[in-house]
């Protein structure tokens, strides 16, 4: 058994057939319409209306750098910090050990009910299918994680865990899930599913024994936890219950509250366009004396899960990632298809780069070649991943080792032998141009050719002007040079 | 066995290569963690007075808060009064032992206050701000007795009292604020930051209000 035995179960393997399935779903292709405009025009307002912004990603990769070079002396100095507040620290190598731990941690708080506040970590770890075998309920607090888990899916977007769904999904779903409520109830307007969502969840919260949140940033000056939600769900979850459990990656410190400052202003504005999330808070230890609120135990369960091994290796930058979901609002690919094609916790340029990381580029090595390379990930990154260029070292992995089909490696390898003998090369394409081109000047493009049909099954194929690019450089070029002359 | 916790540090050490010991790597950390340097500050926040004010609640506006401003203390109670009234909602506020609160005749307008947190069934909560900053329009609340956090999340109305020379430019001044009142290295348990009333987008990407914490928020600025 593997260490990652308890993770999601991860369909990465079938992306081929996940993708021509999600082209294939209406429902899905137009839920994904709304990723396509609002989260890119939010972005983009948000960016134009801070001058400083451009600076502030500057500022902000570089605290990340700096923590990554020193990151075992903030997570000693993190911890010690959060003994002094009254909390405690779990380290955890692996996703097992993780979710054994906050298993371990609900069952001596003698928890029947927990609430969580939406975690990507968790999903990484399946600490959901972990405490449901150990009898736990666990609860979902975030409205689009609640939407999914009464689908028994897995969120779609890192951000935005429902945007693969429209409302008429949404209201069957609800309608399915709370039948102690009237059928007839009108649930037209989304307001109505939003304010059901909050009654049935204001119930959770009130009763739920642990509460777990994740973690945006982790202050190693005073042993804080920071995390930002629109909902208020992520505090609901943390001060009602008598302990809190803070589930994070290792890479979430920053050293400072001035350094926490600039990762919230380029977060919010990349994510979701706003100046500032609307609940942005930061926990340090429980409850203290005299406090007529809040909870009275603090926990904060540390995760490695390969992590650490990416430091000094050629993906040291994915490390940086704060988890804002810019690169996937801004891909073509994921406009495409949608998260759950990705077949992981993580979609997107930021997952493609990742899942690789922590489920091995064998069941993963799909997914950095689902990309065009357009560079538009890279470009919005706030703390700017060189994500095209990490798929690459992703895809040179898979070829190395490999795993890449053999139609593939074979065509490579004949273009290869073709493209080191130039004449040969140039007299067999301007040959083809030609003739294609003759074949195919009256219409201007072909429907079918021989060899073609992966290209001609979907769309037609242009035919050549009747010359290749060689030999239209050339000429050019020899024009150019004699009007010089 | 080792621990889980002494695996993790030697893997970190052992991909980056160091050994931990090194006096210059401590150095670079503690230097970091005493200085620390503010970064890009955006510049926004830095107008003085009524200016600042203004940049406040234009930023709180924005992000949908309602915003009214009491020149002296007698005129809280009448602005929340007509407030509750507008909007159809019981005179009954729920509040912790912050002076401010206490410091202020609620009774001559008809107002009912509660004290002490909240167990869910309370329309309207009352709070003091420790702080506020323009550069965003948000509130900054800390936990305690003063103001028991749960008057920020569960009333299904939030009331926030703020003193018009607490609001500062920008969060570094906030950090500052709350080194000087809490000393340096801790925070009280909560710390919140709020920015407009609770929202969701998850349902279709169209932004909705009230989603799990209070469907409006009042600021009161007072001064």
């Amino acid at each position: 058994m593997s260490a990652h035995s308890t993770m999601h179960e991860s369909t990465s393997p079938r992306f081929k057939q996940n993708a021509r399935e999600a082209l294939d779903n209406k429902q899905l292709q137009s839920a994904l319409g709304h990723v396509r405009h609002r989260f890119i025009d939010k972005r983009a307002q948000a960016a134009a209306q801070l001058p400083e912004f451009d600076d502030l990603r500057d500022s902000a990769k570089a605290i990340k750098d700096h923590v990554l070079a020193h990151l075992d002396l903030y997570l000693a100095h993190y911890e010690q910090q959060v003994h002094a507040a009254g909390g405690h620290v779990h380290f955890a190598r692996t996703a097992q050990e993780a979710s054994a731990i906050i298993v371990d941690l609900c069952q001596k708080a003698g928890a029947t009910t927990v609430t969580k506040g939406k975690s990507m970590v968790s999903e990484e770890i399946g600490l959901n299918a972990a405490l449901l075998a150990a009898g736990i309920k666990p609860v979902e607090t975030d409205l689009g994680e609640y939407i999914i888990q009464i689908r028994g899916e897995t969120p779609s977007h890192i951000i935005a865990p429902a945007v693969h769904l429209t409302k008429a999904q949404i209201e069957a779903d609800f309608r399915r899930t709370h039948t102690h409520l009237d059928a007839k109830r009108n649930l037209d307007a989304p307001e109505s599913l939003l304010a059901e969502a909050r009654t049935l969840l204001r119930d959770q919260f009130l009763r739920a024994d642990v509460g777990i949140t994740g973690a945006n940033l982790l202050v190693a000056e005073t042993g804080s936890s920071i995390i930002v939600t629109n909902e208020g769900n992520g505090d609901l979850t943390q001060i009602l219950p008598k302990t809190h459990i803070v589930i994070a990656s290792i890479e979430k410190i920053v050293p400072t509250l001035e350094d926490a400052a600039q990762i919230l202003r380029v977060l919010a504005r990349s994510a979701t366009g706003q100046d500032m999330t609307v609940y942005s808070t930061l926990s340090t230890g429980p409850r203290r004396a005299g406090d007529p609120d809040g909870p009275e135990n603090y926990h904060v369960v540390l995760v490695d899960n390969g992590r650490s091994s990416m430091i000094g290796s050629e993906f040291e930058d994915m490390l940086r990632c704060i988890r804002c979901g810019a690169c996937m609002n801004h891909c073509p690919v994921y406009h495409a298809v949608g998260g759950h094609a990705y077949g992981w916790v993580y979609p997107g340029p930021m997952g493609s780069v990742l899942t690789p990381s922590l489920i091995g580029v064998d069941k993963a090595g799909h997914l950095p070649n689902a990309s065009t390379f357009c560079g538009r990930c890279e470009s919005v990154c706030p703390v700017r991943i060189p994500l095209p260029k990490l798929m690459r070292h992703w895809r040179e992995r898979e070829f190395e080792r490999h795993l890449s089909p053999a139609t593939f490696r074979w065509g490579l390898s004949f273009w290869a032998a073709f493209a080191k003998r130039p004449r040969l090369y140039r007299f067999v394409t301007s040959f083809t141009a030609r003739a294609l081109g003759m074949m195919g000047r009256k219409v201007g493009s072909f429907r079918w050719l021989p060899l073609a049909s992966g290209w001609t099954a979907t769309r037609n194929l242009a035919a050549p002007q009747g010359d290749t690019f060689q030999s239209q450089w050339h000429r050019q070029r020899t024009a150019k040079d004699q009007r010089k002359n | 066995m080792a621990s889980a916790r002494d695996e993790i540090f030697a893997s970190l050490r052992r991909s980056m290569g160091v050994t931990g010991q090194e006096a210059t790597r401590k150095m670079e950390v503690q230097t970091r963690l005493m200085q620390k340097p503010r970064g890009i500050v955006p510049q926004r926040g830095y107008v003085a007075g009524e200016e600042r004010i203004e940049l406040f609640t234009r930023q709180a506006q924005n992000v949908q808060a309602d915003v009214k401003r009491a020149a002296h203390l007698s005129d809280v109670a009448p602005i929340v009064r007509a407030y509750l009234r507008e909007r159809n909602l019981p005179a009954l506020l729920r509040r912790g032992q912050a002076p401010l609160l206490h410091a202020i005749d609620w009774d001559a307008q008809q107002l009912t206050l509660l004290d002490g947190p909240s167990d869910g069934h309370d329309a309207n909560g009352l709070s003091v701000a420790l702080g506020g900053c323009a550069e965003t329009g948000s509130l900054v609340l800390v936990s305690g007795p003063d103001n028991p956090t749960t008057l920020n999340f569960l009333p299904d109305n939030h009331i926030v009292l703020i003193e018009a020379n607490k609001i500062e430019p920008s969060f570094e001044d906030i950090w500052q604020k709350l080194r000087m009142i809490f000393g340096p290295d801790t925070l009280p348990r909560t710390v919140n930051f709020i920015t407009g009333p609770s929202r969701s987008a998850d349902i279709e990407q169209t932004m909705l209000l009230g989603a799990h914490g209070p469907r409006n928020l009042l600021i009161v600025i007072i001064g």
